[in-house]
């Protein structure tokens, strides 16, 4: 018998099991994780919200359904881990039917929800129906912030009392806290909350500035010192919470001097399925207006949009690239960045990420949001329905 | 510092009845035709012999047979044995992954 070995992978970077580490991250077999917005609707309204501008109306939702059938092709193809998102996935009626149905065809399921429309009637029913895992997202380490950051007067404490029905239930906790400007000086307290509520991992995620986000950038654009100031935090926090508290952090890539690898690389790890069926390389790639994503609902197989569609080739691997991509020794470590970001601040998507310091436009960008991090611009711009239609009549 | 020798994890001994918690579930998965072990936002990829061991911790079963019985189905000595299995339970147990399904096990 030799030594036995439990190698450990973070699932939405997996996208082969075969060993070798040119096979896991070198090709683009099926992702292990699959992302799915169930909703779009969310009783909460946070400025930085992932969802597109363009939110999707709950008529156009797939149905029950369409739903299992999605989940027993995902399986079938490799798929291991499901996650519920949103908007709010509680907003669905149907969630424990869906998540007994995850469970049947082997998904392992994650739900990542606000939890303010958690009861305990609720979690012992999302329980008994196979739930494996509860993200709950936070905004802050007190009611008063963050309830103005998330636009719902209360939420914070019904967090903190889902938290206890979860982890009452069984239910492994992991605590999401998005970071800015107006809650980055809170996050000492953010983490002994993280630790107090029973939660094993915490997301330290910094805002990614598309979609809503950028419409409140000057809101929330934190401070070079800020910034310094929190990855003291956070080392400091995982030295000192080793065995009690894993946490995740999600550097903003502002301030940095190379681009983050955005989603392990356009179509090569990641897909998401959006509320109306449609399969995306990223929860943001719909703010690339000039693409089109094919949809579950449509003849293709999820396999075929995955391998084939227009919308993963355009940006996977490097043929596209331009210069200083091309020629870059790093081309295959970040991928060119972020595409979104290329879009949103140069208006092509196929531009070299502003983010990176080789990029033509980097100075003018990153100056630009460092002057807006000092100002005191404190307004948010929510996240609803009514100006989801103001901005998109806009553009 | 030796701190790769120091573990943090809870150690079985062996009236321990490891097993795994309801959130940590062993996969076979058919499409890479191999046993996955699923966790929250992870993936683990256990080798063939994990594999066998994490069969065996069904919450029923003590340490001290889980390894008796490896012992006897490979034909090596018990201490090689149970060092192996040890290391591997008190990795995954420290990690939240294994549980001690013992009745009597209050700290």
């Amino acid at each position: 018998m030799t030594d036995s070995v439990v190698e450990e992978i973070p699932a939405d970077t997996l996208s082969l099991l075969d060993g070798t580490e040119e096979a896991r991250y070198g090709d683009f077999g099926i992702p292990a994780a699959v992302l799915a917005e169930m909703t779009h609707r969310c009783p909460l309204q946070c400025p930085y919200c992932s969802n597109p501008v363009e939110l999707e109306r709950a008529g156009d939702e797939l149905t029950t359904e369409e739903w299992k059938r999605v989940m027993t092709e995902l399986a079938d193809l490799g798929v291991l881990q499901f996650h519920f998102s949103g908007g709010e996935p509680m907003v669905r009626k149907d969630l424990p039917e869906l998540v007994r149905h995850a469970r049947e065809v082997g998904l392992y399921t994650n739900l990542i929800t606000s939890a303010v429309m958690m009861t305990e009637e609720k979690v012992k029913e999302l329980a008994d129906a196979g739930l494996d895992h509860v993200q709950i997202s936070f905004q802050g380490a007190e009611g008063t912030a963050a309830d103005l950051i998330a636009g719902f007067k209360g939420g914070h404490e019904k967090k903190l009392a889902a938290a206890k029905m979860v982890r009452d239930a069984g239910l492994p906790l992991t605590v999401n806290a998005v970071m800015h400007r107006q809650n980055l000086d809170q996050l000492p307290e953010i983490i002994e909350m993280a630790v107090a509520i029973g939660a094993a991992r915490l997301e330290v995620a910094n805002v990614q500035y598309y979609g809503w986000a950028l419409k409140n950038r000057a809101a929330l654009m934190p401070t070079v010192e800020q910034l310094d100031a929190t990855t003291r935090i956070v080392e400091d926090a995982r030295e000192r919470l080793k065995g009690t508290l894993v946490i995740d952090y999600v550097i903003p890539d502002y301030y940095a001097e190379r681009p983050k690898r955005c989603m392990g690389g356009w179509g090569r790890q990641f897909f998401n399925i959006s509320p109306a069926g449609k399969v995306l390389p990223c929860h943001a790639a719909e703010t690339i207006t000039d693409l089109e994503f094919d949809s579950v609902k449509g003849n293709k197989s999820i396999e075929w949009i995955w391998q084939n569609s227009d919308a993963f080739q355009k940006y996977r691997g490097t043929g596209w690239m331009p210069e200083p991509c091309k020629s870059c020794d790093f081309r295959e470590v970040d991928w060119g960045g972020c595409r979104c970001q290329a879009y949103a601040l140069t208006g092509d998507a196929g531009n070299t990420d502003p983010a990176c310091s080789l990029s033509p436009m980097h100075d003018k960008i990153f100056k630009l949001a460092e002057t807006e991090a000092v100002t005191d611009d404190r307004d948010f711009k929510y996240r609803n329905y009514a100006n989801a239609r103001t901005f998109t009549a806009a553009e | 510092m030796t701190e790769a020798a120091v573990t943090m994890a809870p150690a079985f001994d062996e009236d321990a009845r490891p097993k795994l918690p309801r959130y940590a579930r062993l996969h076979f998965d058919k499409a890479r035709d191999r046993w996955v072990l699923l966790v929250p936002e992870r993936v683990m990829v256990p080798d063939e012999t994990a594999v066998e061991i994490l069969q065996l911790c069904d919450g029923e079963r003590t340490l001290a047979e889980i390894i008796d019985g490896l012992a006897e189905k490979y034909a090596a000595p018990r201490d090689e044995i149970a060092v192996d299995v040890a290391e591997m339970l008190s990795d995954l147990a420290g990690k939240g992954f294994l549980i001690d399904n013992r009745e009597d096990n209050t700290p």
